[in-house]
């Protein structure tokens, strides 16, 4: 069976961004849609499904975790929690 | 990844999805004749929750690189495991409602530390099964508790089913732990978090009680509660029955894998041709850019 | 004279004007055997699809069927004032009171026949769903409105399927050209209005399903044509489901669904 493989993302009725949820089998873009939302939304999980090709996915390489996410571990300034405010103002 | 460590977790997945596919069938079996219709609902659906449980693990499994039709081939060949459970037959309606309070009952006891297991991919299906899988249970013991409030026929029934499957039931857990080949890898890697003995234990723990509550007698004249060591002991496992079952001797194994085989093959045809429509799509759409790129008209 | 769903007397404070109750009720149990066989026929797949999907998708229709059919069943039951409710009804009546149209009950085939039937009931309960839920009884309507939802799915995974598998292989467009012209001659039945609807359209209190013909006529024809399909030409066949007499296929399948019911009489599950 050469049915390509499609990641699932689902959007819930509260949230604000797709989640990966999982994938699923199909010939083609508007089957998959139907089956991901048969398998994935059947307990009312979701509001928006984006189906995408799995080999239409590029993704980091795991291997490099070190040079592409490591710079940002000491540019803690990024966080808000790295600035201690007056208390009165902390809810910024 | 280490080959030792990504070979166990392909064998343990799909171990795993093969189960959840074939234990579609023993349940599967009284969908037509559920005798309410709202009993014939839960029932429907909660077989597609385990065929959708089956897809969640050939997913996790596709991950490390094996496709699910690699996997499906190789159980359809006999060469790839299913929990044995599956293997009995659903003699009568009553034999559903022990299956989700006893089978799913041990299942779920196995699954909740898999959540927890060291591979990614396989913990999050496992927890999108286990939240599924609650409803299984209760909708099992509810069913159970309805007839045990009926007539003489149906208590009858029940406890007859109780006394085929209670036994089988503990044996999902496996061998005990110093007889289990693989346990000892898969404990290494992080697979396996807690014994086959360990686990099997909390069951019995667990169920008795719910079987005190449901009115009906579990078939082993040596359990009892044991008040030094805070547990029930039970009676041995016969584990010649395990061992021909798991084997392939099952009363349904060569039923439940003939008709894996029939609805994969009948089904090769509906497969082929959503491929062969894909594609000529595709190539319609690639002429019909070529043609617009071109200037030259499309072909019909 | 008024009478019961099955023709036997009802009481004498019956829903609504005399006569017209008994017609009521029996249009309902039309809607609801139609859902109820319909959803067991697709029950059958679970666990026996081409593809893990297809279980899935194929036991979420049967799932809104049968949905359905406990709604239509139970407001049936409600109206009928005999005390039967959805469930009585579904499992304990006999072979001449079911008034489901025959095209529901056929065995399937192979997953082709499934698909076309569902897209060829899909696009009528379309039809049908979209004019009763415009219609005076609002219990009807609601559930009419939400079994409109659910339809419009049916008829798109119906049509999906029917347009792949007619325009996929040779082997596939051979099967699906023998479902067609196997269930074709059972769809004029779906247009032929019972008694009971032949009186409610004249009350303006129920739908002519006659009238529905065109729209789905506009729905199937073009998705046959798209499939590579051939229309098969009109035969003298005319089906006989809605007057409570069935295909042989009928019998059989009451059985099945029946059994625990009639092995354990009265009891509660």
């Amino acid at each position: 069976m050469d049915w390509p493989l499609w990641e699932v993302f689902i959007r819930s009725r509260n949230g604000l961004d797709h989640k990966h949820c999982g994938s699923i089998h199909a010939p083609d873009a508007r089957l998959a849609l139907q089956m991901a939302r048969d398998v994935y939304t059947r307990r009312l999980e979701g509001v928006s499904i984006w189906v995408v090709r799995a080999d239409a996915i590029v993704a980091s390489d795991p291997d490099a975790k070190p040079e592409m996410f490591d710079p940002a571990a000491d540019k803690i300034y990024r966080h808000p929690t790295f600035y201690k405010l007056p208390d009165d103002v902390n809810h910024m | 990844m280490p080959a030792g460590y990504r070979r166990t977790l392909i064998r343990q997945i799909g171990q795993h999805a093969h189960s959840e596919v074939v234990g579609m069938l023993p349940e599967g079996n009284w969908i037509t004749r559920a005798p309410t219709l709202e009993r014939k609902c839960i029932l429907l659906a909660k077989v597609q929750d385990e065929g959708g449980h089956g897809l969640y693990l050939y997913a996790a499994a596709e991950t490390l690189g094996v496709a699910r039709d690699t996997l499906i081939a190789q159980l359809h060949a006999g060469e790839a495991k299913y929990s044995s459970i599956f293997n009995y037959p659903t003699v009568t309606w009553a034999d559903v409602g022990v299956i989700g309070w006893l089978v799913d009952g041990a299942a779920i006891m196995n699954q909740i530390p898999l959540t927890r297991c060291s591979y990614g991919p396989y913990a999050r299906a496992m927890i999108r099964i286990c939240k599924e899988e609650s409803f299984h249970q209760r909708q099992g013991y509810d069913l159970l508790l309805k007839m045990m409030e009926g007539s003489d026929a149906q208590r009858a029934q029940v406890q007859d089913a109780v006394d085929r499957w209670w036994w089988p039931a503990l044996m999902m857990f496996g061998p005990h732990d110093r007889d289990s080949p693989h346990s000892g890898d898969s404990t290494r890697w992080g697979i396996k978090r807690i014994s086959n003995d360990e686990l099997r234990q909390k069951f019995v723990d667990a169920t008795v009680p719910q079987a005190r509550v449901l009115g009906v007698t579990l078939p082993d004249p040596l359990l009892r509660w044991n008040e030094a060591s805070g547990h029930h002991e039970f009676g041995p496992i016969d584990w010649d029955e395990f061992r021909a079952v798991v084997q392939g001797h099952g009363a349904c194994a060569r039923e439940r894998l003939r008709d894996r085989v029939r609805a994969w093959e009948d089904g090769a045809w509906v497969r082929e041709a959503a491929s062969a429509y894909a594609a000529k799509q595709a190539a319609k759409q690639a002429a019909g850019q070529a043609a617009g790129q071109s200037g030259a008209p499309v072909a019909a | 004279m008024s009478t019961t769903c099955d023709g036997a007397p009802a009481p004498p404070d019956a829903a609504s004007a005399p006569g017209l109750a008994a017609a009521r009720c029996a249009v309902l149990l039309g809607y609801g055997d139609t859902a109820l066989i319909l959803g067991q026929r697709l029950a059958e797949w679970c666990g026996h699809g081409p593809v893990l999907e297809e279980d899935v998708a194929l036991a979420n229709i049967a799932l809104d069927l049968l949905g359905q059919a406990r709604l239509l069943l139970a407001h049936a039951g409600a109206l009928e004032g005999r005390g039967r409710d959805a469930d009585q009804l579904a499992f304990l009546r006999l072979e001449r009171e079911y008034l489901n149209p025959t095209l529901a009950e056929l065995p399937n085939v192979d997953f082709g026949h499934t698909a076309l039937r569902l897209l060829l009931f899909g696009a009528f309960h379309v039809a049908l769903w979209s004019a009763v839920q415009h219609g005076r009884d609002p219990q009807l309507a609601t559930i009419a409105a939400k079994s409109l939802k659910e339809a419009r799915y049916h008829r798109n995974h119906g049509a999906d399927w029917t347009v792949r598998l007619g325009d996929g292989t040779a082997q596939s467009h051979d099967r699906m050209q023998r479902a067609l012209d196997a269930l074709w001659p059972y769809c004029s039945e779906l247009f032929t209005a019972s008694p009971a609807e032949q009186r409610l359209a004249a009350a303006g209190a129920g739908v002519d399903p006659a009238q529905l013909r065109p729209a789905w006529e506009a729905d199937v024809l073009p998705v046959l044509a798209e499939s590579n399909l051939r229309v098969p030409p009109p035969t003298p066949f005319r089906a006989s489901g809605k007057r409570g007499i069935h295909s042989e296929h009928m019998g059989h399948l009451l059985a099945e669904l029946q059994y625990l019911q009639r092995a354990f009489p009265g009891c509660r599950w």
